[in-house]
Order: C-alpha cells, then sequence, then structure tokens
C-alpha cells in the first residue's frame, strides 16, 4: 500500500507527511542541543574559572567554518529553488556545492581536533574542552549525517525526479531543513564556545 | 487509504509558488546570506573589545538570535509556513527555556535541589567508623 500525502498536501493541515514529520524530527533535535547547552551553562556557572574561548580555541578557523557553513546554507536553499525552476542541472551543481561544503567544514574541524590531541588537549584536559568536544561533536555528526542524505539526493535518489519531481522537490526541501538547522545550531555555539 | 503517487502535473504551481515567486525568493535569499555574513564579521569584531562577560554575553546572544532568526525565517521559510508547524515549534520554545530555566534555578537556591552549604553539615557529623 502506498503512503498518502508523500506530496499532496492533507486538507486539513495543508501540509505533507514529510513537511510534518521532518519539523517535529527538528523540534526533538531542539531539545537535544537544549540540554546541552543547559549543561554548559549548569558547568560554567558552577565553575570557579572559565576560559574565555579565544584563549584556547582558533576563532580564524572557527570563523571561516562559520562562513563556509552559513554559504552552504545558501547554496542548499538554491537547489531547492532551482528544483522548483525545474532546472536539474542548476540543482546538481548547488547540491554538490552544498557537500562540497560540509566536506570543508569537517576537515577544518579535523585540523581543529589534531591541533588540540597532539599537544594533550583532549576532552579530559578540563571542563570546558569536555563541553567543547561534546557540543562540536555532536554537532559535526549532524553534518556528516546531512552530508550522507544531500549526496543520496544528489546521486541515486535523484532518480525520482523522472517520474514524481513534486515528491523529489519535497524531499530536498525537507532535507533542506536539517542542513539549515544544522547551521543553525552552529550560529550558536560559534559564540558560545569560541567568543564567549 | 488514498495515495497521491503518479500526479506529476502542474509542478510550477508546487506548493503555491510560482516562477517569478521563486525569483523573488532567489534575491531574498541573497539578501540574508550577505545579512548573514556581515553579522558574523560584526560577531567576531565585538569580541576584540574583551567586554565584560554579561555585556558580551547579552551582545553575542543579541546577534546570534538575530541571524538564527534570518536562517529560520527565510532559508526554512518559517515566516511563510503554516500555523501547525508554528504551533509546534512554539511549544518548543517554551520547553526550550525550560530547559534553559534550569541551571538557573538551581543557582537561585533552587525549588528542589538543596544548598550544598545545607546540605553539607549532615555528611560531616556522621560518626566515623
Amino acid at each position: 500500500m502506498d503512503i498518502p500525502y508523500t506530496f499532496q498536501e492533507r486538507r486539513d493541515t495543508g501540509l505533507t507527511n514529510g513537511k510534518i514529520g521532518i519539523w517535529l524530527f527538528l523540534a526533538s533535535e531542539v531539545m537535544l542541543f537544549g540540554a546541552l547547552f543547559a549543561s554548559y551553562i549548569l558547568i560554567r556557572t558552577g565553575s570557579p574559572s572559565w576560559p574565555r574561548g579565544d584563549t584556547v580555541l582558533d576563532v580564524y578557523l572557527a570563523t571561516f567554518n562559520t562562513i563556509v557553513l552559513i554559504t552552504s546554507s545558501v547554496t542548499m536553499v538554491m537547489a531547492w529553488a532551482s528544483l522548483m525552476r525545474r532546472k536539474f542541472g542548476t540543482f546538481r551543481l548547488y547540491m554538490g556545492a552544498t557537500i562540497l561544503l560540509g566536506a570543508v567544514f569537517l576537515v577544518v574541524k579535523y585540523f581543529e581536533y589534531s591541533h588540540h590531541f597532539a599537544i594533550g588537549e583532549g576532552p579530559s584536559h578540563s571542563n570546558f574542552l569536555a563541553v567543547y568536544y561534546t557540543l562540536t561533536g555532536l554537532h559535526m555528526l549532524h553534518v556528516f549525517g546531512g552530508m550522507v542524505v544531500n549526496a543520496y539526493f544528489w546521486g541515486p535518489g535523484s532518480k525520482l525526479y523522472q517520474t514524481n519531481p513534486v515528491w523529489f522537490t519535497n524531499r530536498v526541501e525537507h532535507s533542506g531543513l536539517f542542513w539549515h538547522f544544522v547551521d543553525l545550531v552552529w550560529i550558536f555555539l560559534f559564540p558560545t564556545l569560541y567568543l564567549l | 487509504m488514498s495515495s497521491d503517487h503518479g500526479a506529476t502535473s502542474d509542478h510550477a504551481d508546487h506548493a503555491g509558488h510560482d516562477p517569478a515567486d521563486i525569483d523573488r525568493h532567489v534575491k531574498v535569499y541573497i539578501t540574508v546570506f550577505v545579512a548573514l555574513m556581515i553579522l558574523t564579521v560584526v560577531t567576531v569584531a565585538i569580541s576584540r573589545f574583551h567586554l565584560s562577560v554579561p555585556i558580551a554575553v547579552t551582545v553575542a546572544l543579541f546577534v546570534a538570535i538575530v541571524k538564527g532568526s534570518l536562517v529560520a525565517g527565510y532559508f526554512m521559510h518559517l515566516v511563510s509556513e503554516k500555523k501547525l508547524i508554528l504551533a509546534v515549534l512554539a511549544l518548543t520554545v517554551a520547553f526550550f527555556f525550560v530547559l534553559l530555566a534550569l541551571p538557573v534555578l538551581t543557582h537561585e537556591n533552587g525549588f528542589w535541589i538543596p544548598n550544598v552549604e545545607q546540605a553539607a553539615p549532615a555528611h560531616t557529623e556522621e560518626p566515623h567508623k
């Protein structure tokens, strides 16, 4: 039996299953990161001393990564807009750029992590670094997850466009919502960990 | 159970958007992108002033909230989203703030977490065996 309302909107809600599903998932993600942010506040305010982020971490690399992630959000939304215009070639270009920018973000984080581990600054080194690795590690997993989904829609998943472009466009919109959420989390992580 | 598979006509009217509408959206995306870049530079520049922690936190969070609102409002289309989604998010935001308030409550000799200084003597008075 086919799943209903995969691309046709329900009359009562005006939404497809996928749209309501992704937003409910993102709501649960807000609570996940909310719990970690609350833990951060608790640990920081309960600590007798707390270093400024820029004395421990590399602000320039993080600023570069912020620019990378914001740019990837724009390319993601442009990929969706290309599908809305029924320009599949342009979609693949923008989606490819989004995946590439996600990879750049992870590579930069790899260099950041490697540097800290090389000088013995692992998660057990201090409360600050424990919080840093927990929050950025979870965020990196989200970036990687988003990249996998986007890569699927760039490659094998794009076959759906030939048979049902509306459904495919909806799917890309939903993966885009997740990607923008990942960007949104970083927008708060960046000043919290690196600048304050 | 109804099925909507196979219906692929009327693509341009998908989600109530026409090509001209999409062009307008794209212009908004570019404007938001520029605004986000400027605000990122502003965030880093402000941190260079080495303000006191309360002021620095307030300013940094204010800029982050503005940036976050731009992403959520325009890239995630919340400015034109259906009421059900907005209702779900309103509930989420309410619980999110409850979560963030928990540490604050503990630091004000919270309603349910005992004050450490009051609780400590009970343990120290216990005779050692």
